[in-house]
């Protein structure tokens, strides 16, 4: 028995029944889940969610399904990792990195909104999943749709490079390469999507879909021991992550788990496409779309939906934002590499480097607590960092050239 | 020759099943209003208080009209202008 009693549309109010639906039909604003808290509240609580499995579906309760869950049963419980090294490094006291580049199974935050969606779809009765993407998103597809026995269609643009296609073809996945751009597929697939009866995932499952990032949210909380953190820092694509970590701490505070809630959410993007966070500096609601280019591909989105309802956390928090050009991405990757052991994508690169600005303005507070938000692996994103890193010792086999070798690297 | 307007799927049925219906040239805003006094309904779906709403895009020849002046860009004779609801969320590149 699920606590969802409907969809609503963000924009004018109107209600729906649960159904495969994601646009409201009178004003075309995106449809948001509406739960019974009342109803969550006497059952939510710490005792019964440190009870439970350590996956995202502890918290089953605040995601949109009507049953038990189907797919995904390990992803989620990602570490929240105390960067000891790296707050040192940018002069903070009490930094975390929230670290989805080892979400299972496809190393990024999108694992979580894959196992909500496909748990829906399966609810919903579709026998086959879909979806528009040429990275992570297509990878968490093909993945998660396998194991939980899906036929699979995965669209990409033809020009995709040929590392980011193993990565989804090793699963098996009707691969589907449109001889166009982004825009090409994506209009393909919404009339694809009103023509079979399949679960897009980020098209007429997305309400759910999308809900699936809070878990990254609730799982901060918990592991602070309860607690928000003063400020947490969010990369920003379409804007949906950062609205909906804030709506998880606002509805842990909501059933009662957290007490005290005054957390500033920070927006971080790549200067290259950067619109959520220009209007965030510029002071209106006003997104104007933007042409990116950026080496941060996952977060290249030029006309962010939810980028509004970002900029409003972010005000509404007094959160603020920042961007970072290509070679301050680069730093962040590295500098998050050699002080904390982790390989980040590009993304994670925004996220770190925009932390260090926000932290050399003043922003966030030096002997504050701040969370970041890594959302996916390096291992990726590795053509980025080309002719970017240290070198390689190339030696003869005899101890006298490593010798050699060794004392130009203690000079 | 007129400005030919390209309805989507979901308004479709306030203009009787017409997939491209045909305006004045002027501005875009003006252009809605049109489409309301010879479509009725059609305008609140839209706008809203003369602003395009935020989730329905507007292309001229194209052209998405926020890179263009927005509510006030000017269409002529022969111009095609389409309305898209944007996917919620939706964006043109679901990429992350």
């Amino acid at each position: 028995m699920g606590y969802v009693s409907g969809l609503k549309c963000r924009e004018c109010g109107r209600e729906y029944p649960v159904d495969p639906i994601y646009v409201c039909e009178f004003c075309f604003g995106p449809l948001e889940v509406v739960y019974d808290y009342k109803k969550i509240k006497k059952v939510l609580t710490k005792k019964n969610i440190k009870s439970r499995g350590e996956n995202l579906w502890r918290y089953k309760e605040l995601l949109p399904i009507d049953g038990e869950p189907q797919v995904g049963l390990e992803s989620g419980f990602t570490p929240l990792i105390k960067a000891d090294n790296l707050a040192k490094e940018l002069g903070v006291s009490e930094l975390y990195v929230k670290d989805d580049t080892v979400a299972h199974p496809t190393l990024s935050f999108k694992d979580r909104v894959v196992a909500v969606a496909l748990t829906k779809a399966k609810e919903f009765g579709f026998d086959t999943v879909a979806c528009a993407s040429t990275g992570n998103l297509a990878h968490s597809v093909s993945a998660h749709g396998a194991k939980a026995g899906f036929k699979r269609f995965v669209f990409i643009p033809a020009n995709l490079e040929a590392s980011k296609i193993v990565a989804s073809l090793v699963y098996e996945p009707n691969l589907v390469a449109v001889d166009g751009n982004y825009d090409e597929v994506n209009r393909l697939c919404s009339e694809i999507a009103n023509k079979y009866k399949w679960a897009f995932v980020n098209i007429n499952i997305r309400p759910f879909y999308a809900e699936g990032s809070k878990t990254q949210g609730f799982e901060i909380i918990e592991q602070l021991d309860w607690k928000a953190p003063d400020n947490v820092v969010v990369p920003c694509a379409s804007g949906s992550l950062l609205t909906k970590v804030w709506k998880s701490f606002k509805e842990f505070k909501k059933i009662g788990i957290l007490k005290k809630l005054d957390t500033k959410v920070f927006a971080a993007q790549a200067t290259g496409c950067s619109p959520i966070v220009a209007a965030i500096k510029q002071g209106t609601d006003v997104i104007r779309p933007v042409k990116p280019d950026t080496i941060a591909k996952s977060l290249a989105i030029g006309n962010p939906a939810d980028g509004f309802y970002a900029c409003q956390v972010v005000r509404e928090t007094g959160g603020y934002g920042e961007d970072v050009s290509d070679k301050e991405i680069i730093d962040g990757i590295k500098l998050l590499a050699k002080t904390e052991g982790i390989f980040a994508e590009t993304a994670g690169g925004v996220t770190v480097a925009c932390t260090k600005k926000l932290i050399e303005s003043g922003k966030i507070g030096r002997d504050e607590i701040t969370v970041i938000c890594i959302t996916g692996n390096g291992l990726k994103t590795q053509e980025a960092l080309t002719g970017q890193t240290t070198e390689v010792h190339y030696i003869k086999p005899n101890l006298a050239a490593f010798e050699e070798i060794l004392k130009k690297i203690q000079k | 020759m007129a400005v030919k307007v390209r309805i989507p799927t979901p308004l479709q049925r306030l203009t009787q099943g017409k997939e491209e219906v045909e305006g004045t040239p002027g501005t875009i805003i003006n252009l809605v209003n049109e489409l309301e006094k010879k479509f009725p309904g059609i305008g609140e779906r839209i706008s809203e208080g003369g602003k395009i709403r935020r989730f329905v895009n507007i292309y001229v020849n194209e052209e998405d009209i926020r890179f263009l002046q927005a509510e006030a860009t000017v269409v002529k004779d022969g111009d095609e202008v389409s309305i898209v609801p944007a996917i919620a969320g939706g964006n043109s590149q679901e990429v992350i």
